[in-house]
């Protein structure tokens, strides 16, 4: 969906390339997390795929297009765009942002209105409530959510997305990335994202991409990245507790053992992570959990020992490096 | 008493007080609607061109301190008197402030909010209309309220080259220490400027977006 071939980059006076030569393919509909220390190159290159950035050679091919060869209003349109500081439309209403696209590609007032209400009820924000307010009157979450409908408005296939929870406290950002999870789920968009958080990379991503000084270490799962880092830049990248985040990333189900009577031990969800779990071990304890489906069925027991089965699993060369 | 001998001159020269005020109206929205036309564009321009803005803004800010007599005066020996010379000095005394706030006005104007409509696929024609002039319209129209209260201000002084205007009175009465006379050129000048002062201001806060109002 998304090919980028031998991409080259280098401002006007500086020393080295922001990209250099970096060869990089998004299958349709997957997210992929480009992350990496500052300066080494992320949104350079998502700002080079709808050529907000001219690159000084290579290729970028969105869709079955060479973007080179496409006007860049025209390509815009067809791309959605998020960025950290959001940039809503001051004097516009929160319907008027999100029309944007939808009213720069020409719609009838009957259909952007349509679409408008459909994607405010998305980003779970009632468009009776909304529709007429000003940004001003929104909170940062709220605003991002409305970046986020926004950029949807005109259905792109392919979103870039720059840091879109950066800029807006924790526990907002935890709860915006779940849903935004779900709306991607639900509508296979081929995503670029850019983040400096390695959690969040984790947590969205299909594929991430590690890039150092404009160049790929490594492009692969979020499983094989905690699991099998490919040198110690990625390791150090991934921090020490590479073992608790790939947790993270497996459900309680999962690892749940038949058990005869589970019901006097403490209750876990079923979709909450082995990271969870532990955590609710030690804190009240106890080395096993009865999981519990969302319709109240027991699934079984989780154990101290299955957990830590789980990691030496999946980190079995650990000792070696 | 002087207040009552000077409405005693107006009534008794109704014809040569509205001639005077007509030109006076005349000269005054006739400079500022020309200097609007030229530093509206001109700024929006050199918003977006930093050679030129620099070159624009140093010679708006030469510009803005001259005085408003000595802009009549120069234009004098070039152009020579009467109306026309008048309204080509009153224009230029009205293009700094308007040139000025129209180039702040875009530069205030959130870079991220112009990265995002750029990134969405607005055109450089569309950015200027739908986002820069909107956003930046409070400040454009200071801009345009004090070169408008300057024009009509400064109109009193086109007596001097023959321009005519509320300054005729103002002029002769001080000639023949008339000061009834005078009275009759210098008040409604006031009250001009002060009701010029006002109409813009109010005009200001009607077009200022409904998202941008202070609260």
């Amino acid at each position: 969906m998304i090919e980028i071939t031998r991409l080259t980059k280098q401002f006007a006076g500086t020393a080295r390339a922001a990209v250099d030569g970096l060869t990089l393919s998004v299958p349709e509909g997957a997210v992929c997390v480009l992350i990496g220390p500052s300066g080494c190159g992320k949104t350079t290159i998502m700002r080079i795929i709808n050529r907000m950035i001219e690159p000084d050679s290579g290729a970028v091919v969105v869709g079955n297009r060479d973007v080179m060869d496409t006007d860049p209003v025209e390509l815009r349109r067809s791309i959605g765009y998020v960025i950290q500081q959001i940039g809503l439309f001051p004097h516009w209403s929160i319907a008027n942002n999100v029309a944007t696209v939808p009213r720069l590609l020409g719609w009838t007032a009957q259909r952007v209105a349509g679409r408008v209400d459909e994607l405010l009820t998305l980003v779970g924000m009632d468009p009776a409530v909304y529709r007429e307010r000003f940004p001003r009157e929104l909170s940062g979450g709220q605003k991002q959510r409305v970046g986020v409908a926004r950029a949807l408005a005109a259905d792109p296939p392919v979103m870039l997305m720059d840091e879109p929870f950066g800029a807006i406290d924790p526990i907002t950002r935890t709860h915006l990335q779940d849903e935004f999870l779900k709306i991607l789920r639900t509508l296979k968009k081929t995503i670029v994202f850019v983040t400096h958080d390695i959690d969040e990379a984790i947590k969205l991503g299909d594929r991430i991409a590690i890039l150092r000084d404009g160049a790929l270490v490594q492009y692969d799962t979020p499983e094989m990245i905690l699991t099998t880092p490919a040198n110690t830049f990625v390791e150090a990248f991934v921090g020490t507790d590479r073992a608790l985040k790939r947790l993270a990333l497996i459900s309680a189900a999962t690892a749940a053992e038949p058990h005869p009577d589970p019901r006097t031990l403490g209750k876990i969800p079923a979709e909450a992570n082995l990271r969870d779990a532990l955590a609710q071990m030690l804190t009240s304890g106890t080395d096993t959990l009865a999981v519990v489906a969302a319709d109240g069925v027991m699934r079984g027991v989780l154990t101290l020992a299955a957990i830590r089965a789980q990691i030496q699993v999946h980190a079995p060369d650990d000792g070696n490096r | 008493m002087l207040l009552i001998e000077a409405w005693q001159f107006l009534v008794s020269h109704p014809g040569r007080f509205f001639d005077a005020l007509a030109t006076h109206v005349m000269l005054s929205a006739g400079a500022l609607g020309l200097a609007i036309a030229i530093a509206v564009p001109l700024g929006l321009w050199v918003a977006h061109r930093k050679r030129a803005a620099f070159t624009a803004i140093t010679a708006a800010n030469i510009g803005r301190t001259l005085p408003s007599l000595a802009v009549l005066a120069l234009v004098m020996p070039i152009l020579g008197t009467g109306f026309a010379p008048s309204l080509f000095a009153l224009t230029l005394l009205a293009l700094p402030p308007i040139l000025l706030n129209t180039y702040t006005a875009v530069r205030q104007v959130d870079p991220d909010i112009v990265d995002a409509a750029r990134g969405m696929g607005m055109t450089a024609a569309e950015i200027v209309r739908k986002v820069e002039v909107p956003i930046g319209l409070p400040v454009m129209f200071a801009g345009i309220r004090t070169a408008a209260v300057q024009v009509v201000s400064g109109a009193v002084l086109a007596s001097y080259i023959g321009g005519g205007g509320l300054g005729d009175f103002i002029t002769a009465g001080i000639a023949m220490m008339a000061i009834p006379q005078l009275l009759v050129g210098a008040i409604p000048a006031t009250l001009l400027s002060l009701g010029t002062d006002r109409l813009f201001g109010g005009l200001q806060r009607l077009l200022t977006p409904p998202g941008l109002r202070p609260t």
